[in-house]
C-alpha cells in the first residue's frame, strides 16, 4: 500500500517537471518579450534595453535560464517578475490566497447543497420534484458562465445590495475587525454565487444518477426489509455505494480550485490568480505565467491524488485489489 | 386454526408507457389469495412474468399493493403507516436470487451481520460480534469468512451469508424469491437441505418462489402455481403434482426433468 502510494508520488512529481519544462519551451516559442516594447520608445537607448535583457539573462539560452529558474524555485522565489521588479512567489501567492479564499468556500457549498438536493432528487426519481430538479439544472447549464456573471452584476448594480467588484471597500483598513469580515463576506457573495451556480448543476446531475444507479439494487432492498428508515437508506446505504464516481469528481473539483475561476475573477475584478495572470500574460511576463501553470498543474495533481486516496479509504474492493498484488 | 399469514385478493398494477408512449398499465399482481400457517412451506410456482417477485416484494412490505390485503398474525400490515411496516418488516425476511447483488460489496462479512443488530438497537458492540459469529455457525459458514467481502466468498457461502443476515433479525418468515436459482446444482441441493434444517430447528416459515417444481416439490407442503398474475391452482404437493389440473401447471410439471413420478424423492438421500 504504501508502495503504490510512494508510486504515485513520484509519479506527480514528474509530472510537475514535465509541465514546468513545457511551460518554459512554450512561454519561449512564443513571439516577444516583455522588452520588446521597449525598443519602440525612442527615450529608451537600444543599449539600456540590451543591458535589461542581459541583466534578465534573456539573452542566454533556454537550458541556462532553466536552470536558473529551478534555482530560484528551490530559493522560494519562482524567477523575477519584470513587472513588479520583484520575486513571483510572493506576488503569486497572495493572489493564490484570494481565489483560495473564493474558491474553497464555492466548493464546499455547491457540494453541501449539490448532495442533498441529488440524493432527494434521485429518491423520487421520475416524479414532479425531481423533474423540476432536472429542468432546473439543464437551464443553468445552458448559460455561460460569463451571461451568469454579467447577469448578477446587472442585478448587483440594480439593487445595490452588493458590492460590484473587488475584494474590500476603500477604507477597508480603517474598519473594526468585526466590520473588516463582513465587508470581505459582501463582496464575496456575487462571485462565489457565480461560482456555485455554474458548478452546481454537474453535481447534482452526477450525484442524482449515481444514487438513482444503486438505489434498485438488491442489497438496499434487503436493508429496508430490515425496517431501516428512509433516511438511512439514502445516506448510510446510498450515497457510500454511489460514492465512487463522485470521489472522482471530487477530485476534479479540488484540481480546478485554483484555475477554474479564472474568468470569473476576471469578470468580477477579484484580486486572485484570474486578473493578474491574464495581465502578466497581455505584457509576456513570463517567469509568472510559468509559476501560474505550476500552480494550477499542482493543484491538478494534488486533487487526483486526493481523489485516489479517498477511493482507497471509501471502498474496500480496491483495497484488497491492490493489497494481494 | 389461524394462520400466519393471510392474502386477500390482492392487486399490483404498475403504470408503464408501450413503445408507442401511451400510458399502459401492467397488472403484475390481479386478485390473488392465499393463506401460510406458520412453520410450514408454501412455494409459489409459475413461469418468468407471472408476478411472483411482485407477490415477494409485497410479502414483504417493500412495495406497495394497489388494492387487497395481507394480514400477519391477524393484523392487517397494508393499513398502518410507514413506521408500523417498518416494525413489521424485520418479522418478513426477503431473501434474494442473486447474492452477489443482495449483500453490500463493501462490507465485510461481519459488518453485514452486525448491522441488522446495530439497527435494533440495545446491544453491546461485543454482544453484536457474538451473536454475528454464532449466526455464521448457524449457517454453516467458518470464522474465517467473517473478515472477507462478498466478493472473496464463492455462490454458496454468500447465499449462506444472506441467509445469516436475514436470520439476525429472527423473523418468523422468510420470503425465498428464486433464492436458489443461481446457485449450481449441488449448492442448490445442499442449500435447500440446509433450509429444511433450519425450518425443523426454529419453526420457520417459508414462502418459497420458484420457476422450479421440482425444488417446490422437494421443499415445499402446499403449492400455489400461479400465471400472468393470478393464481390458477393450489393445494397440497402431492396433488397438485399427481393430477395437475390446468394446462400450465402441466406444462412446468413436465419442465421438470426426470420426474416422472410425483412427488419426486428428496434430493440428496
Amino acid at each position: 500500500m504504501m508502495r503504490y502510494f510512494l508510486r504515485r508520488l513520484a509519479h506527480a512529481f514528474l509530472l510537475i517537471i514535465g509541465v514546468s519544462i513545457l511551460a518554459f519551451l512554450f512561454t519561449t516559442l512564443a513571439p516577444g518579450n516583455y522588452f520588446d516594447e521597449m525598443r519602440l520608445n525612442p527615450q529608451i537607448a537600444p543599449e539600456t534595453v540590451a543591458a535589461l535583457r542581459a541583466q534578465y539573462q534573456l539573452d542566454r539560452p533556454l537550458v541556462v535560464r532553466y536552470a536558473s529558474w529551478v534555482n530560484s524555485l528551490v530559493h522560494g522565489q519562482m524567477g523575477f517578475s519584470f513587472a513588479y521588479n520583484s520575486p513571483v512567489a510572493p506576488l503569486l501567492l497572495v493572489r493564490v490566497r484570494n481565489t483560495l479564499l473564493l474558491t474553497v468556500t464555492a466548493t464546499a457549498l455547491a457540494w453541501g447543497i449539490a448532495l442533498p438536493l441529488g440524493v432527494w432528487s434521485a429518491d423520487r426519481l421520475g416524479r414532479l420534484p425531481d423533474r423540476m430538479i432536472t429542468w432546473g439544472t439543464a437551464a443553468l447549464l445552458v448559460i455561460p458562465d460569463l451571461a451568469l456573471a454579467l447577469g448578477l452584476l446587472v442585478l448587483a448594480v440594480r439593487t445595490g445590495w452588493f458590492p460590484t467588484g473587488g475584494m474590500a471597500s476603500v477604507d477597508f483598513e480603517n474598519f473594526s475587525l468585526l466590520r473588516k469580515w463582513r465587508d470581505l463576506a459582501l463582496h464575496m457573495v456575487l462571485p462565489i454565487l457565480a461560482l456555485v451556480l455554474s458548478a452546481l448543476p454537474l453535481l447534482v446531475r452526477h450525484v442524482r444518477a449515481a444514487v438513482a444507479e444503486v438505489l434498485g439494487a438488491p442489497f438496499l432492498l434487503a436493508a429496508q426489509g430490515h425496517g431501516i428508515s428512509r433516511r438511512t437508506l439514502l445516506y448510510r446505504y446510498a450515497l457510500p455505494a454511489a460514492a465512487n464516481p463522485l470521489i472522482s469528481l471530487f477530485g476534479f473539483s479540488i484540481g480546478a480550485l485554483l484555475s477554474g475561476s479564472l474568468l470569473i475573477e476576471v469578470v468580477m475584478s477579484w484580486p486572485g490568480l484570474g486578473p493578474f495572470l491574464l495581465e502578466a500574460i497581455l505584457a509576456r511576463d513570463l517567469y509568472v505565467v510559468i509559476g501560474g501553470v505550476l500552480f494550477s498543474t499542482i493543484f491538478l495533481v494534488a486533487g487526483n491524488f486526493l481523489a485516489d486516496a479517498l477511493l482507497y479509504w471509501a471502498d474496500p474492493r480496491i483495497r484488497t485489489e491492490s493489497g494481494s498484488r | 386454526m389461524q394462520p400466519l399469514i393471510k392474502v386477500e385478493t390482492l392487486v399490483k398494477r404498475y403504470a408503464g408507457r408501450n413503445l408507442a408512449g401511451r400510458r399502459q398499465e401492467v397488472i403484475a399482481l390481479d386478485g390473488v389469495s392465499f393463506e401460510v400457517f406458520a412453520g410450514t412451506t408454501v412455494a409459489v410456482v409459475g413461469e418468468s412474468g407471472s408476478g411472483k417477485s411482485t407477490l415477494a416484494l409485497c410479502l414483504a412490505c417493500l412495495e406497495e399493493p394497489t388494492s387487497g390485503s395481507i394480514w400477519f398474525e391477524g393484523i392487517d400490515i397494508l393499513q398502518g403507516a410507514e413506521r408500523a411496516r417498518r416494525e413489521i418488516r424485520p418479522q418478513m425476511q426477503l431473501i434474494f436470487q442473486d447474492p452477489a447483488y443482495s449483500l453490500n460489496p463493501r462490507w465485510r462479512a461481519i459488518e453485514i451481520l452486525t448491522e441488522p443488530l446495530i439497527l435494533q438497537g440495545r446491544i453491546s458492540r461485543e454482544e453484536m460480534k457474538e451473536r454475528a459469529y454464532s449466526l455464521l455457525g448457524r449457517v454453516g459458514l467458518s470464522r474465517e469468512i467473517a473478515e472477507r467481502l462478498p466478493g472473496e466468498l464463492s455462490g454458496g457461502q454468500r447465499q449462506r451469508l444472506a441467509i445469516a443476515r436475514a436470520l439476525a433479525l429472527e423473523p418468523k418468515v422468510l420470503v425465498l424469491d428464486e433464492a436458489l436459482s443461481a446457485l449450481d446444482c449441488s449448492v442448490q441441493a445442499q442449500i435447500a437441505n440446509f433450509l429444511m434444517e433450519l425450518q425443523r430447528a426454529l419453526g420457520m416459515t417459508y414462502v418459497f418462489i420458484t420457476h422450479d417444481l421440482g425444488m417446490a416439490a422437494h421443499l415445499a407442503d402446499e403449492i400455489v402455481v400461479m400465471n400472468a398474475g393470478r393464481i390458477v391452482e393450489q393445494g397440497r404437493v402431492e396433488e397438485v403434482l399427481r393430477e395437475p389440473r390446468k394446462e400450465i401447471t402441466r406444462r412446468l410439471v413436465t419442465a421438470v426433468p426426470r420426474m416422472t413420478h410425483a412427488p419426486v424423492a428428496p434430493i440428496g438421500q
